[in-house]
């Protein structure tokens, strides 16, 4: 099985997106799979860190928090769009914050739940220390982004993958 | 196949306002790149147009060509999830190459930005996240 098929989820999503984006037919199915496992043994020579998914359940929730987060965050951007820049109730700028996590592959969500939300934009982050510098458009001040990264996300990322 | 003026006026309606939704937060994000001032906060602008500038014309393609194909159109959520995972490469990328510069004294300052906690190696470091 580990042999055969190294990475069994990232070729069925690949298989699935396949058929999807194909008509459903035997030969497509049976193309979409070779191509599956093609990019898994491919893969596989990379050695990325492999990710160990604990609590499946978790993922959905996860979602729905991020989908609800982006909204409200897109509504409070093009707020600040259409006020100006120069409004005085905005001021914008970094925040350092402390993660806990070290998993690559839970930072890894985490950096695209924080820039696909238009309020936040990652800017580096140290893995040794395990610093991360989020800039803020709509900044009010750096221990509630702490609390809110880490009681929002973090703590489902750490249940997901750790 | 049924064609486009066949198209219950309710789902006429749905479309229209869905796509009307996501491009006026995409050309939100369009004036925001003119009007934000430093390089950071226009780094939040394009943003809009990827995230939910996105998906209400997703939805709203989905619901169109399902129902004129009269069968289940979902491909364009692959669309949706390719522009989800690559979309933050380019930003992150281009966060970083922003802090790069903005540290280094010789060159312009754009925001102030907070300086690296520990002494840059002398070596050159390898890419750490991407």
């Amino acid at each position: 099985m580990s042999r055969l098929i190294p990475h069994p989820v990232l070729s069925a999503t690949l298989v699935v997106m396949w058929l999807i984006l194909t008509a459903f037919s035997l030969g497509h199915l049976l193309l979409g799979t070779l191509i599956a496992l093609g990019a898994g043994w491919s893969v596989e020579h990379l050695h990325p860190p492999k990710p160990v998914f604990r609590r499946w359940l978790a993922i959905p929730r996860l979602m729905a928090i991020v989908a609800v987060d982006i909204l409200r965050s897109n509504i409070t951007v093009a707020r600040v769009l259409i006020l100006g820049p120069n409004h005085p109730a905005y001021h914008s700028g970094f925040v350092e914050l402390a993660l806990t996590m070290r998993d690559p592959n839970a930072i890894a969500v985490l950096a695209i739940i924080l820039t696909s939300t238009p309020g936040t934009a990652w800017i580096e982050f140290d893995q040794e220390e395990g610093r991360l510098l989020l800039h803020v458009l709509d900044l009010r001040s750096a221990d509630d982004w702490q609390s809110i990264v880490h009681d929002r996300y973090e703590r489902l990322l750490m249940e997901i993958f750790e | 196949m049924m064609h486009l003026e066949q198209l219950p006026p309710w789902a006429a309606i749905i479309i229209a306002l869905f796509v009307v939704i996501g491009a006026t937060l995409t050309l939100l994000g369009g004036v925001g790149l003119v009007r934000l001032k430093s390089f950071y906060q226009r780094l939040h602008a394009p943003t809009l147009g990827y995230s939910y500038g996105t998906l209400p014309i997703i939805l709203a393609s989905m619901l169109m060509f399902s129902l004129t194909e009269q069968r289940l159109v979902v491909h364009e959520l692959m669309i949706g999830m390719f522009i989800l995972i690559t979309t933050p490469i380019t930003l992150l990328m281009l966060g970083r190459a922003a802090l790069r510069r903005d540290r280094d004294r010789k060159l312009g300052h754009d925001e102030i930005v907070p300086p690296r906690n520990r002494p840059e190696p002398p070596t050159e470091e390898p890419a750490k996240d991407a």
